[in-house]
């Protein structure tokens, strides 16, 4: 079978999809031309239909309106959004200042700074989490033995002031 | 001289009354996608001379990679190519698990090839749209964003993130598939091939698109191995070669594709090979999902994983834009001494000018476009 | 809005007559008003149909922004203006409160007073054009017997626009874009010249009120229907060099954002880019006129028993849906190469507008019209 294209040389894949051409191979300048002429304003007719059906379908429309559904936008389940620390009910939380995390911390956000507890014992003291350098990576959650810090599925993240990308996770001092 | 026969309309001699000029195009430009910056030479409207000016996003990735653990670099590959960071992860988990004898579960190595050619699709999709958008059809360019946030909404619930995934890890990944995902993989598939079909009709098909593309930009075979082209670019130039073919990795030895190759070189045959390459990663995807394994998705590794001293590991894959590499040498501590990536997009912009010189302005846009270029993965 | 050169411009087509055209009952009341007095009464009459027109072409300018935003929204998947009024139906007032706020940036390089004439052109060439659309039978502000000339040479002019504030602008992206404005202006006129005349052949009228007149009746007698097949091709490349008059994609050459930043308007701002901006939208509202006018009957009905629904109701209705045709274009097609598009000119288009105008000749010569 000749092979339809001009310019093009033989392909290894189905042509199914390409254009089709009708152009005979050995046509003369004026078929070709005229077939040239018939088959592009065919296609251009056939583009003009598929934005057409775009226009007058309302289903195909994938704006949201973003403020307005802010109560029924719900992020995945799995959504990494900000590192926090889940308190129980007693304020208490999970960390032990073992610093596994910050040393999983690819670019340093976290710093953990540890106290010495009333028995001798080093307890977490505070818990510096800093969002301005975070990449949420999830590195310190898997790092975390604990479970002591998991992803927030927050994601109105943006802020105009910078003191508040630095905070301390945690509210109280850990336990023994 | 001799790319010059694929002009249409011959320029007026440039030695008579016309004086060439500079034109910086970038690095706020809106069709270089991103901060590229093109020194061209003009005459008129047709182009002499490209030069790419390459260093306005350069953050010492390889610098930065020899202060970090294996696990910790995995997340910066996410910022090279980062339409394709799945495939960038599997480098890096590679490396790793060569260097450190790990082993990949069997459900962990599925997972891996679905996600990556998820990502390969919807990086298609995106480059789709913002090619039409160069040759100034606006409105694919917002189709292909449509279809693209379908493969990302899954992302999203897969790894929690759209763009900077994360999700590899040595020895496998780093969670289980949702509930679910294997439904939405398969429509998602579905809908590809539909949209692939309505793209024809709009695009593909239109005659203004194939007089803008063909003959366009020709790069021929000797010079794209010559420029070490890779991916879409160079099969479109007629060298057959890919990675997951031609180098297995994984376990891509186990599905059934076909590598499409044209051998025209241009334009419209780079965007043939692209949009084909799509269908075939529908393809794996189905057939990934259909023996897709249950069991473990990691494999118990030590916690830090050292790289012997000495030991020089290279491992590559196939990208969305073609064969990026990652080579590691190690010196026994739990950071690597040297880390070197090949990305493909840098090649490609290196061969820039051999395709561009001789045509116009115009199809200076539609070749970068056709190229598939990612700025921060040329510019590490 | 500055068109004080609109009397002396429509001059020359004997001024007492022109103005006499629009007998509506206001014109007569002032008349009489002005007594012995003619020349206040022409003066007075001239100066508030200006002043309807300009009305006329912001209103409708706006209009057409916000027609436009919401097509290309709807046909790309988005909803596009929601916020400001009904649907967005306030966004263009927004857009001009905001474009009139801002700085007007003068670049040091630019040559000041071509940079700073170039803005006024062509809202000034699409208002003048505007004079002569027939609304109604008497609605028109001025009916030149060689109107549909008028028309063209208006035309002709938006062109040196972009030229001037390209050249202005010294600026190498404004000056690619317009030097290609330029060879497209150029070329597509003659293909646009020659539809135009294709229309007087077959009507055999150049005044834009005999040429609606000439149609009068039912829809088969308007010239895209009437003349077998002439009309037809007449009218597709009507529209076709009627894109490209206006650099609307795909010939947006001037302008083509993907390779020129903008083209000629790239270093203007604020209210100066606004002009060219709404001129922009002035002048496809002239053509879409002009294109119902020689094709589709004007304010004439489809047919005689809808007539209770005023002429200017049906020239807008038929207007806006060429307006619709033009927007379709723009958000489908890619954009042409320059090179292509003096082919398509050249080697396409031109030779059929000829071979069409021939037709219509003949046609006309052996009484088929």
């Amino acid at each position: 079978m000749s092979n339809p294209r001009d310019i093009l040389g033989p392909q290894r894949f189905s042509q199914s999809h390409a254009a089709p051409k009708l152009i005979p191979p050995n046509a003369s300048v004026t078929k070709r031309y005229f077939i040239r002429v018939v088959t592009g304003v065919t296609s251009l007719l056939t583009g003009m239909r598929v934005t057409i059906g775009k226009f007058f379908d309302p289903r195909t429309t994938v704006t949201q309106q973003y403020p307005e559904n802010r109560d029924e936008l719900k992020m995945a389940e799995r959504f990494r959004g900000r590192v926090v620390m889940p308190h129980d009910a007693d304020g208490e939380h999970n960390c032990t200042g073992c610093t596994l995390c910050e040393k999983a911390c690819p670019n340093g956000s976290i710093s953990v700074l540890n106290t010495k507890h009333a028995s001798g014992r080093k307890i977490l003291g505070k818990y510096i989490y800093r969002l301005d350098s975070c990449t949420l990576c999830n590195l310190c959650i898997e790092a975390c033995p604990f479970g002591a810090i998991e992803m927030g599925t927050e994601f109105e993240l943006a802020t105009t002031r910078k003191e508040g990308l630095v905070e301390i996770l945690n509210k109280k001092a850990g336990r023994l | 001289m001799e790319r010059e026969q694929h002009i249409e309309v011959r320029p007026p001699s440039a030695g008579g009354n016309t004086e060439e000029y500079w034109l910086n195009m970038g690095p706020q430009h809106p069709a270089t996608h991103g901060v590229l910056h093109l020194i061209v030479r003009l005459d008129g409207e047709t182009v002499r001379e490209v030069k790419p000016e390459l260093g306005y996003i350069h953050r010492s990735v390889e610098k930065m990679a020899e202060n970090l653990t294996l696990l910790q670099n995995i997340h910066l590959t996410d910022r090279l190519d980062y339409l394709s960071c799945h495939m960038n992860n599997h480098a890096v988990c590679m490396v790793a698990e060569q260097a450190c004898d790990i082993g990949v579960p069997e459900r962990a190595e599925y997972i891996r090839v679905i996600v990556s050619e998820l990502q390969r699709i919807q990086s298609h999709l995106l480059w789709w749209g913002a090619f039409a958008m160069d040759i100034g059809a606006l409105s694919a360019f917002l189709y292909g964003f449509a279809e693209r946030e379908k493969i990302t909404d899954i992302f999203e619930r897969l790894c929690g993130a759209r763009l900077t995934m994360n999700y590899f890890r040595p020895g496998g990944v780093a969670q289980d598939l949702y509930d679910g995902f294997e439904q939405d993989a398969r429509q998602a598939c579905s809908d590809i091939l539909y949209a692939l079909d309505e793209y024809q009709r709009l695009v593909t098909g239109n005659l203004i698109f194939q007089e803008r593309t063909r003959g366009v930009g020709i790069l021929s075979r000797d010079k794209a191995i010559g420029y070490g082209c890779s991916g879409g670019t160079a099969r479109a130039s007629g060298l057959d070669y890919d990675v997951r073919r031609d180098d297995p990795y994984g376990i891509y030895d186990r599905f059934s594709f076909d590598v499409p190759v044209a051998t025209a070189g241009d334009c419209y045959a780079r965007y043939e090979v692209r949009m084909e390459e799509m269908r075939q990663s529908v393809q794996i995807i189905e057939q990934a999902l259909k023996d897709l394994p249950v069991g473990p998705i990691q494999a118990k590794a030590k916690p830090v994983l050292k790289i012997p001293k000495g030991l020089q590991v290279f491992r590559q894959v196939e990208t969305a834009r073609g064969s990026f590499a990652m080579t590691a040498i190690g010196d026994g501590t739990a950071t690597p001494l040297r880390v070197s990536y090949r990305s493909p997009g840098f090649m490609h912009v290196a061969a820039l000018h051999e395709m561009s010189a001789g045509f116009k302005i115009a199809d200076l846009i539609t070749i970068l476009g056709s190229l598939d270029p990612v700025i921060p993965d040329i510019d590490r | 809005m500055s068109e004080p050169a609109v009397p002396s411009a429509l001059e020359p087509a004997s001024a007492t007559e022109t103005v006499a055209a629009p007998t509506s009952a206001i014109a007569d009341w002032i008349r009489d008003l002005c007594g012995d007095q003619e020349w206040l009464a022409w003066v007075v009459i001239t100066l508030i149909g200006l002043g309807a027109l300009a009305a006329l072409a912001s209103v409708s300018a706006m209009v057409l922004v916000w027609m436009e935003r919401k097509v290309s929204a709807h046909m790309q998947l988005r909803l596009g203006p929601m916020r400001t009024g009904w649907h967005g139906a306030l966004q263009p007032m927004a857009d001009g409160l905001k474009l009139l706020f801002k700085e007007g940036l003068l670049p040091r390089t630019t040559d000041l007073f071509s940079y700073l004439l170039a803005p006024f052109i062509p809202m000034a060439t699409a208002l003048l054009a505007l004079a002569v659309i027939p609304f109604s039978e008497t609605w028109q502000l001025a009916d030149p017997e060689l109107g549909i000339i008028y028309v063209a040479a208006l035309s002709g002019m938006s062109v040196f626009a972009i030229l001037i504030g390209s050249w202005g602008s010294n600026n190498k992206y404004s000056l690619l874009g317009g030097m290609r404005a330029a060879a497209q202006a150029l070329s597509y006129e003659i293909s646009l010249l020659l539809v135009l005349m294709t229309a007087v052949l077959m009507s055999g009228e150049t005044a834009m009120q005999a040429i609606v007149q000439s149609q009068e009746g039912y829809f088969w007698n308007w010239w895209l229907i009437r003349a077998p097949g002439v009309g037809f091709i007449a009218f597709i490349a009507f529209i076709i060099s009627a894109t490209a008059e206006l650099n609307r994609a795909p010939f947006d050459f001037a302008e083509s954002e993907s390779e020129l930043t903008g083209g000629f308007h790239t270093e203007y701002a604020g209210m100066a880019f606004a002009m060219f901006f709404l001129a922009e939208y002035v002048h496809l509202l002239v053509a879409a006129c002009l294109g119902a006018v020689l094709f589709l009957g004007g304010y004439l009905p489809p047919v005689p028993a809808l007539a209770f629904i005023p002429g200017p109701v049906w020239l807008l209705v038929k207007a806006f849906g060429l307006v619709f045709l033009f927007m379709w274009f723009r958000w489908t097609f890619p954009r042409l190469r320059i090179d292509q598009l003096l082919n398509l000119e050249w080697k396409f288009l031109m030779p059929v507008a000829l071979l069409n105008l021939l037709a219509a000749g003949a046609l006309r010569g052996w009484g088929w019209l």
